[in-house]
């Protein structure tokens, strides 16, 4: 996440952080004082281990092993095989390997929409938002209300909102404005990807809303005066001060939304409690999906594995183009 | 600097528009928890025209919702309690110290959040369930276990919050301090965490939010005994009937707690990312 922050930070921050050990009330430079970052980093390094490293490094093993539901009570049993699982699962020309690929057009047309989306409503609101006004301390809390609830409880509702017979979305459309004459079906066949699309723009556009605010705050007010001065119109401060100044804030949060979108398993799993449609069939769900069905978890782990190839890959590529660019800039 | 007329209206159309989108959703939630059954089953009303309280009688007793809310109650407390702990003393090492590792370890950790939670789920539940039938310690299907995993979860983002919190705190407090004799701990204790309090309150919401919410991990690593919120409202869709709204009126009740916990420290998260991330 703050890959490209947190570098020039420690830099900057070097020549201080030895004061410390360099005070008035000097202490011996012994052991225990050089220790002392470790052991207080040791319970998160723990953990971090415990819980994200060694189930990665098991999960890399298992997607070499035959860890099919023969093997599964007692998995020291299962065969090593290579990369058979990769082989097979990622093979295009096999029904498997058609249908993660199937997945994963889905999802990165559902990542790429939702960011998209998300980030369009956060700046409005943001941009709108920045000017006191009457009420702008409740419709701030109001809009960051779809983020603060529990994740279930929000797609639930939209799932209320989208059954065909009782929800609310086909008594507008069909009772109130006429614009159908059949009642649609929202989640399945090729409306549910539209569907999902939409809940989790609601749910995630306050996050990019509360990101984008806090970086707005760090605009200098002058900026906008000056710009004012010369005869900046509303969409020319918008491109000229608003947009570059929001640039570091933008680069992360694109990034973070994109991967919480790939990744995301929620949504989907909450709205067509646990049988997606094949057309809303996010990779997430796929993977969950095929692996517990039929508890075949060597082919799982390497569908997992090469998903995480995938995002390394995008995320570095990222990271690279967009330090390039700024180093251009500079 | 002036507001011109074409932008106020923009201004008030954006809001009106975001604000039906936010707030349908919700009244809906809200409208439908206060309406019968056979209200919520008979083609959709805006007003509930014969209204009651009774979903929100009926909702304990259709599953077993108190039990789940216990667990998550549970769950979600220590782990966020715990997960702060953790967090306070990592960020300190990272905000205070320069150490060998510092930019692997922040580097590491941030990384780990980025990661597909279903990548760790086939492992972790092998894992989980291996352990028990090796050592009898049982981490599957309990509470402890899902205490562990979602200390973790918000671990990373706690700990980055905190750094941001604790590099805004001057070092002259940590010296002074120094000079009077007090150890790093008690530098720690008496002069960093008291000024960083709406920080440390701040992450520890948001670590209980993460808990409360989780999904993926509560459905497979539960069983009945130790389920939690997240799997346990969809015990409201039965086979011959679903109780749109005893869902509702539940949804309603778990969300309050962290809605308002986390709209009422809102500035302090905008603090934090400001601090964090925003440089």
């Amino acid at each position: 996440m703050a890959t490209s922050t947190t570098a020039p930070d420690a830099d900057r921050r070097e020549p201080r952080a030895g004061s410390p050990a360099r005070g008035p009330a000097r202490r011996p430079r012994g052991p225990r004082r050089s220790l002392l970052p470790y052991l207080l980093l040791a319970p998160a390094v723990v953990l971090e281990l415990a819980i994200h490293v060694i189930p990665m490094v098991v999960g890399v093993w298992m997607s070499l092993l035959e860890l099919t539901q023969f093997h599964i009570r007692d998995w020291s049993t299962a065969p090593f095989i290579g990369l058979e699982n990769y082989r097979a699962t990622l093979d295009l020309n096999s029904a498997a390997g058609k249908e993660l690929l199937h997945s994963f057009w889905i999802t990165l047309a559902y990542s790429l929409l939702s960011v998209g989306f998300a980030w369009l409503l956060g700046i409005s609101a943001a941009v709108v938002l920045q000017r006191p006004f009457r009420g702008r301390a409740i419709l701030r809390a109001l809009f960051l209300t779809p983020y603060a609830l529990p994740v279930y409880a929000a797609v639930i509702t939209w799932s209320f909102l989208l059954q065909r017979d009782t929800g609310l979305v086909n008594h507008v459309l069909v009772d109130q404005l006429g614009l159908m004459n059949e009642r649609p079906f929202w989640l399945i066949g090729d409306n549910s990807f539209w569907s999902l699309l939409v809940v989790s723009v609601w749910r995630n556009w306050p996050f990019a809303f509360l990101c984008l605010m806090a970086g707005l705050q760090n605009v200098p007010g002058e900026l906008y005066e000056a710009a004012a001065i010369d005869g900046a119109g509303f969409w020319r401060r918008l491109r000229s001060v608003t947009l570059p100044m929001l640039r570091p804030v933008n680069l992360v949060l694109l990034l973070v939304l994109f991967l919480w979108t790939f990744n995301d398993f929620n949504t989907p799993f909450v709205l067509f409690g646990g049988s997606a449609p094949e057309q809303a069939d996010l990779i997430s769900i796929h993977i969950y999906r095929s692996s517990f069905k039929t508890w075949d978890f060597g082919s799982g782990s390497a569908m997992s594995v090469a998903l995480l190839l995938f995002l390394l890959i995008v995320s570095a590529a990222y990271l690279l183009i967009t330090n390039r660019r700024r180093d251009d800039h500079a | 600097m002036r507001e011109t007329a074409g932008e106020r209206w923009g201004r008030r159309i954006v809001l009106t528009l975001l604000t039906l989108f936010v707030v349908i959703p919700l009244y809906v939630m809200v409208t439908s928890a206060a309406k019968p059954l056979q209200d919520v089953q008979n083609g959709f009303t805006w007003w509930p025209s014969r209204p009651t309280l009774q979903p929100f009688i009926d909702m304990w007793s259709t599953v077993p919702l108190a039990r789940y809310l216990v667990n998550s109650l549970v769950v979600s407390s220590i782990a966020a309690v715990c997960s702060v702990a953790v967090a306070i003393f990592a960020a300190f090492a990272v905000s205070r110290y320069r150490f060998r590792g510092r930019g692997v370890f922040s580097v590491t950790v941030l990384s780990t959040q980025m990661f597909p939670g279903i990548l760790f789920l086939l492992p972790l539940f092998l894992i989980y369930v291996n352990l028990g039938n090796a050592t009898g310690i049982e981490l599957y299907a309990s509470r402890t276990g899902l205490v562990i995993t979602y200390l973790t979860f918000s671990l990373p983002f706690s700990i980055w919050m905190l750094v941001g919190y604790f590099d805004s705190i001057p070092r002259g407090l940590d010296e002074a301090a120094q000079v009077d004799g007090a150890g790093p701990l008690r530098t720690l204790f008496q002069v960093i965490l008291p000024a960083a309090v709406p920080g440390v309150v701040a992450v520890t919401v948001y670590a209980f939010m993460t808990a409360w919410g989780e999904v993926l991990f509560a459905s497979v690593m539960t069983d009945e005994g130790s389920r939690t919120l997240a799997v346990g409202l969809q015990g409201y869709s039965t086979q011959f009937n679903v109780y749109w709204n005893q869902i509702m009126a539940a949804s309603l009740v778990v969300s309050i707690p962290v809605v308002v916990g986390f709209l009422a420290l809102q500035r302090y998260f905008v603090a934090g990312l400001t601090a964090g991330a925003v440089k």
